[in-house]
């Protein structure tokens, strides 16, 4: 049996596939269906400082090979996370990663500082999120405004900390060079897609936001690229994501040059499918003769 | 809950764009709850929540009515193909709470898994149905429940107009229902004038099914609650 073992920001994963935030709420409801102590990580739910009721109006629009979302970050709040979602998550055994989003510096700061004290393993800084209106891929689109969050929440943190860009960003390569910069220890890519869906009867846009986040399938390419070319720019590990829905997926991204993996919209596709790709990788290992991921590991 | 392949035992076109299909699945499932659908090919992404209409030992029947790229393509499908089967989901009807005299009014396409919970709650039940034009599996209804009220749009079977026109709410201790909003809310209305319980079941675009997307938020008394996990089937009080 290969080995799906992954060093990295200073822990062993015990294989390189986690599980998207936004798209596995805490874990708790995919516990019922199988033992998610299997995958190698999981990603909260995005948080922010004070509870969020999230967007009115449709939230959930499928488009070919992709879905459109429009939840707008709706969660229990950080406080409410550490009181009651953490411990349970922490009763699996899987890295547990904190997604945190914010609209201003001071909400990003006062979260960071938070969950520093706190058993989570990570801290996936979201600055990537097109569904909040005020703020969130505000945070995302120019490097020069990433650095300084980065920089400012990387002196609050004390938690390995990972930074998750968004596809929208001017130039994903610099957003990227700047988060290292600003002493990220690894970046996640990509988040959704600016997006938008017209409801042609209606005359209307079906989001009340207007625009609106894409995922899935058709992401996929993009995804792939932009993991493949931040991969190359800087020295820090890449998470990447975007579309996985296959062990054939998550092993391009590994060649693109990902250390981790995640699988977000998959997992309302078949709420099982982390363990059809951590057993498709390791299928593929033992029948290519791979030992490790290091051997095919950014390759291409 | 538990997500399967399953083989199509039948998949059968029973009244204008109403499909009935049957596959086996073995499983504690109460009335109201449902299933998640899916081609085991990628034609389309989201799996399609479907209702369950009647459980007979291992057997599940699911009705669904075409109307976009995902019933449509589950249409097509032949007895013998695989099926992802994924549930059953969400809480269902508190058979339980459903004391008294009950009335139990369907529409359109609502009326289906109305059909399971008229079966377990037994004869104590009233049973309006209201149809645009093309009635089905009314007589199934009548197997279970001593008065079965049959409303079409058209008048051309049973009475004529809309099924609420022909439900005299006094008499109830309860009403359950699962149809078209415009019905639901008049239906809404009504039991909160008269003071009577009312259970609804909703409909939601979703993704997962199982709790985790936040996409079916139903805005209710006690904030968002998921259509998926906390529903489908609410209590009136609790909507806003």
């Amino acid at each position: 049996m290969a080995n799906l073992k992954v060093k990295t920001m200073g822990m062993e994963f015990k294989n390189p596939v986690l599980t998207a935030s936004g798209t596995f709420g805490f874990g708790e409801e995919f516990s019922k269906i199988y033992d998610i102590s299997v995958i190698g990580g999981i990603c909260s739910k995005g948080l922010t400082i004070n509870p969020k009721l999230g967007n009115k109006g449709e939230r959930i629009w499928e488009t070919p090979m992709g879905i459109i979302n429009s939840i707008g970050l709706q969660n229990p709040g950080v406080e409410k996370f550490i009181q009651e979602e953490l411990p349970k998550m922490k009763k699996y055994d899987t890295k547990i990663i904190a997604n945190l989003g914010g609209n201003t510096t001071e909400e990003y700061l006062e979260g960071v500082e938070k969950l520093s004290g706190t058993e989570v393993d990570i801290i996936e800084l979201n600055i990537s999120c097109p569904n909040v209106k005020s703020g969130g891929m505000a945070f995302g689109i120019k490097s020069e405004v990433a650095n300084d969050i980065v920089s400012k929440v990387r002196k609050k943190c004390n938690k390995p900390l990972m930074v998750k860009l968004s596809p929208n960003a001017e130039n994903i390569v610099e957003m990227a060079l700047a988060c290292e910069e600003a002493g990220a220890d690894s970046i996640s890519l990509i988040n959704t897609i600016k997006s938008m869906a017209i409801d042609i009867k209606k005359r209307k846009v079906v989001f009340e936001n207007v625009y609106a986040g894409l995922s899935g399938p058709c992401i996929k390419p993009i995804a792939l690229r932009m993991v493949h070319e931040v991969s190359k720019a800087v020295k820090i590990p890449v998470c990447g994501l975007g579309g996985i829905m296959t062990a054939h997926d998550a092993i391009e991204f590994i060649m693109a040059g990902a250390t981790l993996i995640q699988i977000g919209t998959a997992n309302f596709i078949k709420p099982d499918i982390a363990v059809d790709i951590i057993n498709g990788i390791s299928e593929f290992m033992d029948k290519e003769g791979i030992k490790s991921l290091d051997e095919i590991r950014n390759i291409i | 809950m538990k997500v399967q392949k399953s083989k199509i035992l039948e998949n059968k076109l029973i009244s204008n764009k109403i499909y009935r299909l049957t596959v086996e699945f073995v499983d504690e499932i109460k009335p109201g709850q449902f299933f998640m659908l899916k081609t085991l090919d990628n034609s389309f992404l989201l799996p399609r929540p479907i209702s369950i209409n009647d459980v007979n030992d291992n057997l599940i029947t699911l009705l669904y009515r075409v109307e976009g790229i995902g019933t449509t393509v589950v249409s097509r499908m032949k007895k013998g193909d695989e099926i992802q089967v994924f549930g059953p989901l969400g809480n269902g009807f508190d058979i339980t709470s459903l004391k008294g005299k009950i009335a139990v009014i369907g529409g359109g396409i609502g009326i289906a898994p109305l059909l399971y919970l008229t079966k377990k709650i037994g004869k104590n039940s009233d049973v309006f149905l209201g149809y645009k034009d093309s009635v089905y599996i009314a007589e199934e209804f009548e197997k279970y429940s001593n008065n079965t009220i049959i409303v079409t749009e058209d008048g051309s079977v049973g009475k004529r107009g809309y099924v609420t026109d022909y439900v005299d709410f006094e008499k109830y201790d309860v009403v359950v229902t699962c149809g078209p909003e415009i019905m639901m809310n008049k239906i809404i209305d009504k039991c909160k004038e008269k003071k009577i319980k009312c259970y609804v079941s909703l409909e939601r675009r979703m993704a997962c099914g199982l709790g985790a997307c936040l996409g079916c938020t139903v805005e209710t008394v006690n904030g968002n609650m998921r259509a998926c996990k906390d529903g489908p089937v609410f209590s009136s009080e609790e909507l806003k």
